[in-house]
């Protein structure tokens, strides 16, 4: 089913999104701190890309990024950077607030210190509407409370006049959700949108926003570190690690064969079902992760790596196709050897 | 061999006092809970939020106490015990191991400290039983000195559990020990927890609102909702042949790779 949605929409649209070569840095008193380096992506409408990778991989960063949200601080650069065909590359805040909510809306983890504790749910509802487009606050009003019955939230209306503590967690997401959708974006990042909910309840959430996402045609980063909620709710997956993407492709072919160590490492540690008698082990991934401080010299995962020899340590490695749609950034990936003869050598 | 723990139709509900200082009972956190643990045992408690599980990981540690039932420590009514004698015996790992240690206090001072609220050993010994646990729990000695600030979520994690185990008690209570984690140092702890009750012979209750976490590491399964357990058994049939409508749902809506 992923599959389809996927190839109708690669097919026929241009992306929606587009980014090359995007590096994040903040500097620090104990110097630049590099939270993403040489990022790419493209995402097309009705696609959903899972970024995910664990704390401090620079996954936040990148949709912060694509949000203009970064604060003031960072130092972003990229080759391109672009929402719809326009670039955002150093765009006025009044410019951004124009796309923003428009064009490209984030859903936030924690709804409840997102959303605003003083204003009931409806006025900030219709306020995204009215900030963001040259839309009335009636027409505004109407859009929340259909927008809310499409989420199945019962009583819509008299929702509106809530306060944020009065809603239940699953509630409040919704009412984000909608947020998100107020000015029909093309573009949504979620960022760890059901990390806070129960299991019932996230698996209520993310049902809905899969059937939203199919029914509007939207793009979606989604931003997670749990990978059983990646291999639902993505086509494609970018896994991060130490603010590089170590590897790329649609989900359940990097899920079920990934190519990065990492990636399988990463796998190996998730709880699943397993049938047996006897009790399963959870996979450890040795020492920690890399400092981000500094220039990268070798391979990000070299140090925790079973398979580290000679070529890892020649230089930072690229992102390089595998073939099928998938890239991966490691010398040693069995994909890579298979699809690339004789890549062992190369020193880039 | 006398359980080391046992819950008998235990409840708690949470009261207010009125004007005249009578009780009102407001919320029934926990209703009719009865649970045992032998010698070794990994419990495994599962519920969503407002199942009642940390009410019962409080109940457990003393921290509150039932209005109705017994639970027995060693065969003992928890009653009958003082509270230091209890803590001898009941250790907790809490969830958030960023707020768990006094940032003020170093690794080993940390470590250190229910050794001397307990008066064990000589100050020698108590060093000694320091560097012992910080080694079983896999934090490298150089990190002595070191304070909460200056290490990772797994690591400070790590150093909760070496508090934990210093006086040697007999029950761990882990409340979400992993859930403020990334998947890989969760993978780390339970792997953790699960060889350490094996290699130093403790039992531990490990609560969580992951089911498919428990299947790694619990011998037992509860599974609680509203304050009531309504399902209980071995891992084993907890995972394979449960008919329980709510158990089979928990199962159900994990998202799992």
């Amino acid at each position: 089913m992923a599959g389809d949605s996927f190839d109708a929409a690669g097919l026929a649209v241009k992306p929606v999104l587009e980014i090359e070569n995007l590096a994040i840095r903040f500097p620090t008193r104990a110097g630049l701190l590099h939270a993403a380096r040489g990022v790419s992506f493209s995402l097309s409408k009705g696609e959903t890309l899972a970024l995910v990778g664990e704390s401090g991989c620079g996954k936040t960063s990148v949709g912060l990024a694509v949000m203009g949200l970064l604060p003031k601080h960072a130092v972003v650069s990229a080759d391109r950077l672009e929402i719809a065909g326009t670039d955002i590359r150093g765009m006025s805040q009044s410019r951004l607030d124009r796309i923003r909510g428009s064009r490209v809306a984030m859903v936030f983890q924690n709804a409840m210190s997102a959303l605003n504790p003083t204003l009931k749910v409806g006025t900030q509802l219709v306020e995204v509407m009215t900030r963001h487009t040259d839309c009335d606050a009636r027409t505004a009003r109407a859009r929340a409370i259909s927008l809310l019955e499409r989420m199945k939230v019962d009583r819509a209306a008299e929702r509106l006049g809530h306060y944020p503590h009065q809603l239940s967690g699953g509630l409040r997401q919704r009412v984000m959700l909608a947020m998100a959708l107020m000015c029909r974006p093309e573009v949504i990042i979620a960022d760890e949108p059901t990390t806070a909910l129960d299991v019932t309840v996230q698996a209520e959430v993310l049902a809905l926003l899969k059937e939203l996402q199919q029914e509007l045609g939207l793009a979606v980063i989604f931003i997670t570190h749990d990978l059983g909620v990646v291999s639902y709710i993505s086509h494609r997956v970018a896994v991060m690690y130490a603010g590089e993407v170590v590897e790329t492709g649609p989900t359940p072919e990097v899920i079920d064969n990934p190519a990065h160590p990492y990636s399988g490492a990463l796998l190996a540690s998730v709880p699943r079902f397993i049938q047996g008698p006897a009790a399963p082990r959870l996979g450890v991934i040795p020492g920690a992760v890399p400092s981000v401080m500094h220039e990268v010299t070798s391979c990000v995962f070299l140090d925790r790596c079973t398979m580290a020899a000679d070529p890892c340590r020649r230089g930072p490695i690229d992102l390089d196709d595998a073939g099928l749609g998938r890239a991966v950034r490691c010398v040693r990936s069995p994909l890579r050897e298979t699809s690339h003869p004789g890549t062992e050598g190369r020193t880039s | 061999m006398t359980p080391v723990l046992e819950i008998e139709s235990g409840s708690f509900t949470y009261s207010r006092l009125d004007l005249m200082g009578r009780r009102i009972p407001v919320f029934t956190a926990v209703r009719d809970v009865s649970l045992t643990l032998k010698d070794g045992e990994i419990l495994g408690i599962v519920g969503e939020s407002g199942s009642g599980k940390s009410t019962l990981a409080k109940l457990l540690l003393g921290l509150l106490n039932l209005t109705e039932g017994d639970i027995r420590l060693m065969g003992r009514p928890r009653s009958g015990y003082g509270r230091r004698e209890a803590s001898r015996l009941v250790q907790p790992v809490f969830q958030d191991p960023y707020s768990s240690l006094n940032p003020r206090h170093s690794i080993s001072r940390t470590i250190q400290r229910p050794l001397d609220i307990h008066s064990i050993g000589s100050r020698r010994e108590r060093l000694e039983r320091v560097r012992y646990v910080m080694e079983c729990v896999g934090l490298p000695s150089r990190l002595a000195d070191s304070y909460p600030r200056e290490l990772s979520g797994g690591q400070r994690q790590r150093v909760a559990i070496a508090r934990a185990l210093a006086i040697a008690p007999k029950l761990l209570i882990c409340d979400e020990p992993t859930s403020a984690l990334d998947v890989s140092t969760q993978a780390q702890i339970v792997n953790l927890i699960k060889d350490l009750t094996q290699d130093l012979g403790f039992s531990c209750i490990f609560i969580t609102h992951n089911l498919l976490l428990l299947q790694y590491i619990a011998d037992k399964i509860a599974v609680m909702k509203s304050g009531a357990v309504l399902d209980y058994g071995s891992a084993h049939y907890v995972f394979n042949d449960t008919d329980n409508p709510y158990t089979k749902e928990l199962m159900s809506s994990v998202m799992s790779v």
